[in-house]
């Protein structure tokens, strides 16, 4: 047997003129459990995808146990005895877990054949060649057994349940088979997903983000039975950004740093922060401007924000926060700690659970998304697919102006696309947006365009505080550089802009202050020209918590509040302390 | 109670080629094919089934015939669907005005001088063969359940067969993953392509059938203009009234075909209980025709009104899957 189970060399994925992953190098020993560490937009999941039959890499070659093989399906992949537990699990909701796993259970074979050359070589050998109807008896006999196999096989069986306890019971799991999927919570989807892989004598186990939804308490539990795989000869993946996890479970760890393949390490040889600085990289200047507004008042200020997310999990915990005119707050984290919920939440799109959103001193809470564009707040958020929010991809530019612009002249039962012509014309020529005509559906642009279009859109109604989610996802340099400048000029008429970015390198050089998110807490909120990089990524992996760290602080809450009615309990703060600092 | 036994008897027969293309339209819908084609597949069964019988001279080979012409165009609406990924709902559509225009153009085209055709009397007869002997002559049980034609046992035989092939073989629980969750079929290594080719096809095959009963049964054979005659949305709507289960359409297509039958048969019952049902002779016999279509549009209203969290309405039903899709 070959010492690796796995080795990817030189693999290349591209998705358009995206590069996900290129040339990817990595290892997985027999028997270890591997960490693959990394940002989001690492290319992590692609590359695991890879192994498991969804995707086919572009170039480059799959060795599983030293022989080079092809997956060209999930099938594939399981024949190959390899097993994913995807973040989103893949369980069908109104079955129960029994159903879940044996739907992919492969048609056993009846040896028809090699049973009947016995029966005639046992009647060979002892020589009873006499009474040839008792021979005869006997394979009919067989055959009818492996009829009545194959008919029962067709059939589901009441014994899966209790082959599903002997198993469950096996790998030390307590689960009950006859639950339905969608009773379970998070931590019981999971051992479900872990058991069906195990069910299908998967030897190699990769996990996607398995402890993003578990609490500390189910980690453990998680970490434990991956433990107990490990000795009982599997070999593991684990994908994760965590880095007290990768320390805790890890035998080697492979970063990977947007899409690259940095460096494999022996977690026994190496820290945290060593780590972090390979995550993110060294600083890179970028040159953007980072024009400085004089002093201006708050206009959006949050109070102890609170949001579920869809799965009615905590999604933002507690978080103040607040936004001056002409200045730029940059929200860090990664992806999934509450961003999308937070901008949703304060353009009115989404329910809050508890806390404050006040903007210039009147509360927006409960307010219907389109009071809140009146009011001056727009967001834009870029989505992963990014055609998916904001824009209508088969609608004109024109036309998708007036999908804000509509309620202009309310009395007016016509469309009015004249102006709306004549406001795409301007955002086109001010922004350099690079289409045939106004009348080119969106969905014919380019990437940049499109999001051009989106930002230009928002700005056009003048807003006074802006949302916008990853403006720049995807974006080549000069099209975010374009992105860039008019938020700075947003920034300079006075407009408040609350910018969720991924890149900590622009983030740096274009925000003023910025905001590190790590599971919908707040970490602390820091002068963009004080920190440094490697302080935001330990905050973004929980690591630091500066609003723990200096409580006194008060962060996210501004001395000259126009909150009037404000339940700060020490005030005597804001009184001594001047803008916070880092 | 002649009447009440002629109307449920009417009942029965009228619900059967509803329970045909609901079946078939089940099959489709469990494994996430939401097909409307099911009024054109059992167009090009109807008259698939009508020639082959004619030239045959066999009932057996007609109904095969049927399934085969069913089969074929369930087949072209999933190689359209499936490896094609046409949107669903505009195939079905197209099945629909595709199926009834070919029955028209061949029916119509086997006109001679004028007349239409008939199938010959001696095969209709074959086929409208009343019942199972003896069991037939008992009282009341007889003529409800027992003198119906072949082809009604079929239905129900088949409706039995494809209940038990979903719910009690590991294939119908393979296939119902594919139309609940069509990547978490894929990711246990289920063929998702597959298993809904063969589902839509035998799909197909069934709504066939119960074309051809249509055409022999219902309208006796004599080619006219409109065989399928809404039948098949029916069967569409019949299909969410059973809830997803093969087994309530037994009783949902009975239903149906109660509403049906006294469209020719409320005029008996009033002769008979002239003073308790005399008034339902006076609606005029629009309304009983319309009934049906009124009942499905009640049903349907019903059903998206509740918005429960039905454990029988695939979820995956009427999205093509594409693996590469996150």
């Amino acid at each position: 047997m070959s010492e690796y189970a796995i080795q990817l060399k030189n693999i290349v994925k591209t998705f358009g003129s995206v590069v996900a992953n290129n040339n990817i190098n990595v290892e997985l020993k027999q028997g270890e459990i591997l960490a693959l560490l990394g940002e989001n937009g690492s290319g992590k999941t692609t590359l695991m995808n890879m192994l498991s039959g969804i995707y086919q890499p572009d170039s480059g070659e799959i060795l599983v146990n030293g022989e080079k093989v092809l997956i060209h399906s999930p099938e594939d992949s399981k024949k190959l005895g390899i097993g994913m537990v995807h973040q989103h699990f893949k369980l069908v909701d109104v079955f129960d877990v029994t159903d879940n796993i044996y739907m992919g259970e492969v048609n056993k074979k009846y040896n028809l054949k090699e049973k009947l050359a016995a029966i005639n070589s046992k009647a060979e050998s002892e020589n009873i060649d006499k009474k040839k109807s008792k021979l005869f008896l006997k394979k009919t006999r067989e055959c009818f057994n492996a009829l009545s196999f194959y008919i029962k096989n067709i059939f589901l069986n009441k014994k899966r349940y209790y082959k599903l306890i002997e198993l469950s019971n096996k790998f030390g799991f307590e689960i009950d088979p006859h639950k339905k999927i969608y009773d379970m919570s998070v931590s019981e989807k999971q051992t479900a997903e872990i058991l069906k892989v195990l069910c299908y004598g998967a030897k190699i186990i990769i996990l996607d983000e398995p402890t993003a939804v578990l609490t500390v308490q189910e980690i453990k539990k998680l970490f434990s039975v991956l433990k107990k795989m490990k000795q009982e000869g599997h070999s593991i993946i684990i994908i994760t950004h965590k880095l007290n996890e990768v320390m805790e479970i890890s035998d080697r760890v492979t970063i990977m740093r947007k899409g690259e393949f940095v460096k494999t390490l022996e977690t026994a040889k190496t820290n945290e922060q060593e780590l972090t600085d390979l995550m993110v990289g060294k600083k890179v200047d970028l040159k953007i401007n980072r024009p400085v507004v004089g002093f201006k008042k708050p206009l959006l200020e949050i109070r102890n924000l609170t949001i579920k997310n869809d799965e009615g999990a905590i999604a933002i915990d507690g978080v103040d926060f607040y936004i001056r005119g002409g200045e730029m707050l940059g929200v860090a984290g990664i992806s999934g700690c509450g961003q999308k919920e937070l901008c949703e939440a304060i353009a009115g799109l989404r329910k809050i659970e508890d806390g404050e959103i006040c903007h210039k001193g009147e509360s927006i809470v409960g307010l219907s998304p389109e009071k809140i564009i009146e009011k001056g707040i727009s967001m834009s958020f870029i989505p992963e697919d990014r055609l998916g929010m904001g824009l209508a991809p088969s609608l004109s530019i024109t036309d998708n102006m007036i999908l804000k612009t509509y309620r202009k002249g309310k009395f007016n039962p016509f469309v009015d696309r004249k102006s709306a012509k004549e406001l795409a014309d301007k955002v086109i020529k001010e922004l350099n947006i690079v289409t045939p005509s106004s009348e080119t559906p969106v969905r014919r642009l380019s990437g940049g365009n499109v999001q051009k279009v989106l930002v230009g859109r928002e700005i056009q109604s003048t807003p006074n505080v802006i949302v916008t989610a990853y403006p720049v996802r995807g974006l080549d340099i000069n099209s975010s550089y374009a992105i860039y400048d008019i938020l700075n000029k947003q920034k300079q008429s006075g407009t408040g802009i609350l910018f969720v970015g991924e890149d900590l390198d622009v983030m740096l050089s274009l925000c003023d202050k910025i905001m590190v998110l790590c599971h919908g807490k707040m970490m602390g909120i820091v002068h963009a020209d004080k920190v440094t990089k490697e302080q935001l990524g330990l905050m973004m992996t929980g690591m630091l918590n500066l609003s723990e760290a200096k409580p006194e602080k008060n962060y996210g809450i501004a001395k000259d509040s126009n909150i009037v009615n404000n339940n700060v309990k020490n005030e005597e703060s804001f009184a001594k302390g001047e803008e916070h600092e880092d | 109670m002649n009447a009440i036994i002629s109307l449920l008897s009417s009942a029965i027969t009228r619900g059967a080629p509803l329970l045909l293309g609901t079946t078939g339209e089940i099959l489709n819908e469990k494994s996430g094919s939401l097909n409307l084609g099911v009024e054109g597949i059992m167009a090009v069964g109807a008259i698939g089934g009508f020639l082959g019988a004619c030239w045959t001279e066999s009932i057996i080979l007609g109904i095969l015939f049927g399934f085969i012409c069913g089969a074929l165009c369930g087949l072209l609406f999933a190689f359209l669907t499936i490896t094609m990924k046409a949107n669903q709902n505009v195939t079905g559509l197209a099945m629909t005005i595709f199926g009834v225009g070919v029955c028209r153009f061949i029916g119509q085209n086997m006109k001679t001088e004028g007349t239409f055709p008939i199938m010959n009397p001696n095969l209709t007869s074959k086929f409208a063969e009343n019942g199972i002997p003896l069991l037939k002559n008992i009282p009341i049980i007889g003529p409800l359940l027992f003198s119906h034609n072949i082809l009604v046992y079929l239905a129900i035989i088949i409706a039995v067969c494809v209940w038990i092939y979903m719910n009690k073989t590991k294939a119908g629980l393979k296939m119902r993953a594919i139309g609940e969750n069509p990547a978490a079929a894929d990711s246990v290594g289920i063929n998702v392509d597959l298993y809904k080719y063969i589902n839509i096809t035998l799909g197909g095959g069934i709504m066939g059938i119960g074309g051809l009963y249509m055409g022999v049964i219902i309208n006796n054979g004599t080619w006219n203009d409109d065989w399928i005659g809404g039948y098949g949305w029916i069967a569409v709507a019949l299909v969410i009234f059973a809830n997803w289960s093969a087994v309530k359409a037994l009783l949902g297509s009975f239903i149906f075909g109660l509403m049906l039958a006294l469209q020719s048969k409320v005029g008996n019952l009033a002769a008979e209980f002239p003073n308790a049902l005399g008034w339902t002779a006076k609606i005029p016999v629009e309304f009983y025709m319309a009934l049906p279509f009124i009942l499905t549009a009640v049903v349907l209203i019903i059903n998206s009104a509740m918005h429960k969290k039905s454990g029988n309405a695939p979820s995956a039903m009427g999205i093509n899957y594409y693996r590469e899709d996150r």
